[in-house]
């Protein structure tokens, strides 16, 4: 039962790495971004060629996995994404599940359809066992980077000068523009770092999530569950959300493994009917 | 037209409307050409019967996306539910295809009416996600249900009785063509009664603005809850005709990729306008065919390519070319979706 909860909070804080870009992009600057999932998996099938075709070890591929990402996206943004900001939703949908469709065929014709895998090193394998609760290393490992992750985001955004650039940008562009703030370099910056996020949450999670061409399409609907039960206005909203629907998924697969998914996509229809904004919305926030 | 305008003005919208839904020459053309496929390339029958049920579906979505603004990534809820409806009757009831396509389309208008009230509200993020949670929540009874569905292997055992008592399905399609062909055509003409209709644009109206829709009396709600159902209907029959004519259902009905096939589709062929599904289902079907041929698995990646360049390009652009070609020219132009 424990285990089930620590398994299903590692699996939330997963989620939350891999979501929180989109949090920004989708909640933040309103771009609809279907294919945040396709750097994630960019993230992952760079670690898993590096670490089991090269031979690099796994703990020196997560940091590239992170700028591979980022690289990608920094790439990507001025040349495609910028152009789409003030686009009809439809637009944004459309683009971006272009680009998941490419990613996927792309990914498969080069890696194959099968699933990869990630060799984790052996000391993150261990298993304790805490006052009878049974636990992965690999599971807290997990737990503590993005533990340390999120604080470190969490910070940057409340306390920084960029933090608080990056909210006059999202709040009023033109304005923040006359104040002499580069808009576009700051959404390049925060696109590009939060897609790297999620390719250092590809990386991560290729053990757990499993990694095959597939996954952009499998977790995007679960990456916009989190951003959009979280809400945006908070970046404690997405972690709640995520971590809530870290320990339902894992718990739904373990009591009603045929039923998982349908109560979780249940649940989020019902809270967009009750509470549009997300779950931990503040009254008045955009 | 609504009283209380002024003299020329109101002559003038008279005029437009008349024009707006006088059947045209090009009209005439396109269903003559439409007829004689049927005559004329038997050997294709399969795909045209392919294209006919792509381009109702894709037709039905018009009717939320184009008419009524509502963004959908989870049409195939409806789809698939006309599909598994119409092969479970024709397995368990009665094999009468006719019979069939009327439950069906009752079965998915039923879902429709009731999953409307989930698009109502919220913005355009809101809908999608609670159509495409719909989609995935059929999806995952359907495979939870497998010993109903048959789940990933599909129905197996659907035997269509003759059409009408007497054309009975054939190996070559041709009547099932037939049979695809005239729904498409009943229900098109039905469709434009519809968008043209005061009801279409009092939708037109929700769509480019709710608030003044609202504010000068054209109440929302009503109108948005009975195209949604009207749409979800035609995406049934969509279902019910490739069940029937195929004699298979499987769980791929309710496939995210159904979903963003159908998008595409109308995209190709220019939203807000009924022709653009018919006429990208033809272009889609016809690319699917060549482009598979050439990389069986990685078609996708070119589907993918197309939508980039096609928004990049601008789709409102390759709309309106595709427009003057069968409209001749274009009085107002139905154009988009309001950003």
């Amino acid at each position: 039962m424990l285990t089930i909860l620590f398994d299903g909070i590692a699996y939330g804080m997963l989620l939350f790495l891999l979501a929180s870009g989109l949090a920004v992009t989708l909640g933040l600057m309103n771009f609809v971004n279907l294919a945040h999932g396709a750097f994630a998996m960019a993230g992952g099938y760079l670690t898993a060629v590096l670490s089991n075709r090269l031979g690099v070890p796994f703990l020196v591929c997560l940091p590239l996995a992170f700028l591979f990402s980022a690289a990608l996206a920094a790439v990507l943004e001025p040349t495609l994404y910028r152009r789409l900001y003030r686009r009809p939703h439809l637009d944004q949908v459309l683009f971006t599940i272009g680009l998941v469709f490419m990613a996927v065929a792309a990914v498969d014709y080069v890696y194959g359809s099968t699933q990869q895998f990630v060799r984790v090193p052996d000391f993150l394998r261990q298993r304790f066992d805490i006052a009878g609760v049974g636990i992965g290393g690999y599971r807290l490992f997990i737990i503590v980077v993005c533990g340390v992750l999120t604080l470190a985001l969490q910070a940057v955004l409340t306390r920084t000068r960029f933090g608080s650039r990056l909210r006059a940008a999202v709040d009023d562009p033109r304005v923040a523009s006359g104040l002499g703030i580069d808009v576009n370099k700051i959404f390049l910056i925060t696109f590009a770092f939060g897609s790297g996020l999620a390719g250092l949450g590809g990386a991560l999670g290729a053990e757990i999530l499993g990694l095959d061409p597939t996954f952009p399409l499998k977790f995007m609907i679960y990456f916009l569950i989190v951003v959009a039960v979280g809400g945006t206005t908070t970046i404690t909203g997405p972690l709640l959300a995520s971590l809530l629907l870290g320990v339902a998924d894992v718990a739904g697969k373990y009591y009603v493994p045929k039923l998982g998914g349908f109560i979780i996509y249940s649940v989020m229809i019902a809270v967009l009917m009750l509470r549009p904004q997300g779950l931990f919305a503040r009254a008045g926030g955009r | 037209m609504t009283p209380g305008f002024a003299g020329t003005t109101r002559n003038r919208d008279a005029i437009e409307f008349a024009r707006s839904t006088r059947v045209r020459t090009s009209e005439i053309v396109f269903l003559l050409a439409a007829v004689l496929s049927w005559f004329l390339l038997p050997r294709q029958a399969p795909m045209l019967n392919e294209m006919a049920i792509l381009a109702l579906f894709a037709v039905s979505l018009d009717l939320i996306l184009g008419y009524a603004g509502i963004v959908s990534l989870g049409h195939a809820a409806f789809f698939g539910t006309g599909a598994y409806v119409a092969a479970l009757f024709a397995k368990h009831w009665l094999p009468d295809p006719l019979v069939g396509l009327a439950v069906a389309a009752l079965g998915s208008a039923l879902l429709g009416l009731a999953t409307s009230v989930l698009v109502l509200r919220g913005s355009d993020l809101t809908r999608l996600m609670v159509t495409l949670g719909v989609a995935l929540i059929l999806y995952e009874l359907a495979n939870r249900f497998d010993n109903i569905t048959g789940g990933a292997d599909g129905l197996q055992g659907v035997v269509m009785g003759p059409l009408l008592g007497r054309f009975a399905f054939d190996m070559g399609g041709r009547v099932a063509f037939g049979y695809s062909l005239t729904v498409l055509v009943l229900l098109f003409v039905v469709a434009r009664r519809i968008v043209n209709s005061k009801f279409g644009y009092g939708l037109r109206a929700i769509r480019d603005n709710p608030r003044r829709a609202t504010a000068i009396g054209i109440g929302s709600h009503g109108r948005l809850a009975a195209v949604y159902t009207v749409s979800a209907a035609y995406a049934g029959i969509a279902g019910a005709l490739l069940a029937q004519t195929t004699g298979f259902a499987s769980l791929d009905v309710y496939d995210f990729h159904r979903s963003a096939d159908v998008l595409l589709v109308l995209v190709i062929g220019g939203v807000g306008w009924l022709y653009g599904g018919v006429i990208g289902a033809i272009v889609f079907t016809l690319m699917h065919d060549v482009l598979s041929g050439l990389t069986q698995q990685y078609w996708q990646f070119w589907i993918g390519l197309l939508l980039v360049v096609l928004v990049l390009v601008g789709r409102e652009r390759i709309g309106n070319v595709a427009q003057r070609l069968v409209r001749g020219r274009d009085p107002n132009a139905q154009g988009d979706l309001p950003p």
